[in-house]
């Protein structure tokens, strides 16, 4: 009995707070989705299922940004997780210098993704930016890259991937290091060649935590927003509007609190449906092994 | 004969690996070090070199007047101190909350463990931008929109909070709780056991989570962009992407500069103490 009231003295600070800052703004978002709420007006009307009707009937920047938001977050998992994982299986070989290539590649990791974003911002400017100036050298002649659609939209999906590739590999190469050596020289032993013994061997082993890492790649690239905001803002012609960034645009831009609201309940859901899928997956996995 | 050539063969083929691992590793790293190096060397550069052709990483001409021009168009100075006092802020609250119910939730039993922990781990998962607009619709009513205080209380309470609590209860599930006992037996009260044996016992792992809490106030660009208006409240990521001319074109050199006094003291930290941040991150981040 007091073990329990002294359990509860020692949570309330942080359970208190959650409730204020996270569990009542959730709740609250729900609620808003089913008004007019605008930042510029005193009261919100209710308008019942309007902001989602709207989303899904009228406004076609809405399936736009859907999309956008796929193919953001699919490219990003590929390249961040493939980086990773390269550069994991490449630094695991005891190659000399291995620890200095692993921190240059972690520098990103530490800065803030606002200067990451700034910095490759003013590296991808169309005339006279460096990137471009580097293609020429070889005569290729690069596209105004954050101003044409297709190119913005790559431009901040690799960057965004970039920023984290040190950080999976450190994670990436701790599970290496918990492979069993045994495994290895026994794939060996029965002739296995280097391809095989990754092949067969390192990446099954390396399954479980590409899963794990994926998922956090995956929920990660779902709430990005430096990027796209100091980058791109957006555009062109919302070519690179992530949900996310709309929520920001709708909301604080344009002030439809609303319909930002019913915007973000739908982020939320797909969310929520990932960190079901995730549960699912690791269930799965942990059986079948 | 042959024996000698496939021996020969099973030398030289590892070398070339080698060569060739190198230089896939060089192609890998390259984009991740050269905006640094790039960044550095632009912030350096007189107006009329920063789109120069062919590039140079070296300017000709060194501008220093560029890191002069950050302070003087900006209040930066105060910029920078609105960080650093935010971040040692989150940090100190952040370690605080988190001990008491990291402890609470891996030593204490009591009714609804198990689903309140459930419930905070929720936050994890949360993209910021869904709770934002009702966030910031509360704290307007409270009047502390255009103030620090949304920028301490939301990383402390939210997902960064959350998170170290979830580092707290797992080094303590995985210490023996011994020594706590037989403090317990010599009459120390639970905050006496807290502040005596636990805090000191934590201090590693403590220790990680005031680096994913300063990291994560000190990088952190929305909440500032939403909660912020006035110049001089600004913070370090916001501030550094504020250099603009009459027009709202980027005087590069200068937003440069401002970039790299801003990313310096992150990099020589992570110089300093790179096994910690990157074992902090890691850790955090691989749950």
């Amino acid at each position: 009995m007091r073990e329990t009231l002294t359990a509860y003295l020692l949570i309330s600070p942080q359970m208190l707070g959650f409730i204020v800052v996270v569990l009542i703004p959730l709740i609250a978002v729900l609620v808003l989705s089913f008004t007019d709420s605008n930042l510029l007006a005193p009261d919100a009307r209710p308008v019942g299922l309007d902001n989602y009707q709207t989303m899904v009937t009228e406004d076609p920047a809405f399936w736009r940004s859907v999309v956008t938001t796929g193919i953001f977050a699919a490219g990003l998992v590929v390249i961040n997780v493939a980086m990773s994982l390269f550069l994991a299986l490449v630094l695991h070989r005891k190659l000399r210098g291995a620890q200095l290539f692993l921190a240059l590649a972690f520098l990103p990791v530490v800065t803030s993704q606002a200067a990451w974003a700034i910095v490759w911002r003013f590296l991808l400017q169309g005339e006279g930016g460096t990137v471009n100036s580097l293609l020429s050298v070889f005569s290729i002649s690069g596209p105004n890259w954050l101003f044409e659609a297709k190119p913005a939209l790559a431009a901040v999906t690799v960057v965004a991937a970039l920023k984290t590739v040190g950080l999976k590999a450190v994670i990436f190469l701790a599970a290496l290091r918990s492979i069993p050596k045994e495994a290895i020289e026994a794939a060996r032993l029965d002739g296995a060649g280097e391809w095989q013994v990754h092949r067969r061997v390192i990446l099954p082993l390396l399954a479980p935590t590409t899963l794990v890492v994926v998922i956090i790649t995956l929920i990660g690239s779902f709430q990005v927003f430096d990027y796209i905001m100091l980058m791109t803002n957006g555009g062109p012609s919302h070519a690179t509007t992530v949900l996310a960034f709309a929520i920001y645009q709708q909301g604080f831009e344009l002030m439809r609190t609303g319909y930002a609201s019913a915007l973000a309940v739908v982020l939320f859901v797909i969310t929520l449906g990932l960190v079901a899928v995730q549960w699912w997956a690791r269930k799965e996995w942990v059986h079948s092994e | 004969m042959s024996d000698q050539t496939s021996g020969r063969a099973a030398r030289l083929r590892p070398v070339a690996l080698r060569v060739l691992l190198y230089v896939l590793l060089v192609l890998a790293v390259a984009p991740l070090v050269f905006p640094f190096l790039w960044m550095a060397s632009s912030a350096l550069k007189p107006p009329a070199e920063i789109f120069s052709y062919p590039p140079r990483l070296i300017p000709q001409h060194v501008a220093w007047e560029n890191l002069s021009e950050v302070f003087r168009l900006q209040p930066f100075a105060r910029q920078i101190w609105n960080s650093v006092y935010i971040a040692a802020a989150v940090t100190a609250l952040t370690c605080a909350l988190s001990l008491l119910s990291g402890y609470a939730f891996a030593r204490l039993r009591f009714p609804g463990r198990n689903l309140l922990f459930f419930l905070l781990l929720s936050a994890l998962m949360l993209p910021a931008e869904v709770t934002l607009i009702p966030l910031f619709k509360m704290l307007r009513l409270a009047n502390l929109v255009d103030t620090h205080v949304p920028l301490i209380i939301l990383p402390v309470f939210g997902a960064t909070g959350v998170m170290a609590t979830f580092l707290i209860r797992q080094f303590f599930q995985s210490l023996p709780p011994e020594v706590e006992e037989a403090a317990q037996l010599d009459g120390l009260g639970r905050l006496g056991i807290i502040w005596h044996i636990a805090m000191p016992l934590a201090r590693p792992m403590l220790g990680a989570v005031a680096i994913i809490a300063f990291l994560a106030s000190w990088n952190s660009y929305l909440e500032p962009l939403v909660f912020l208006n006035r110049v001089e409240l600004f913070t370090v990521p916001v501030a550094i992407t504020a250099y603009t001319d009459a027009t709202g074109h980027p005087l590069w050199n200068v937003q440069m500069a401002a970039t790299a006094i801003s990313t310096l003291p992150v990099l020589l930290a992570y110089v300093l103490a790179r096994r910690q941040i990157t074992d902090s991150l890691a850790h955090a981040n691989s749950r």
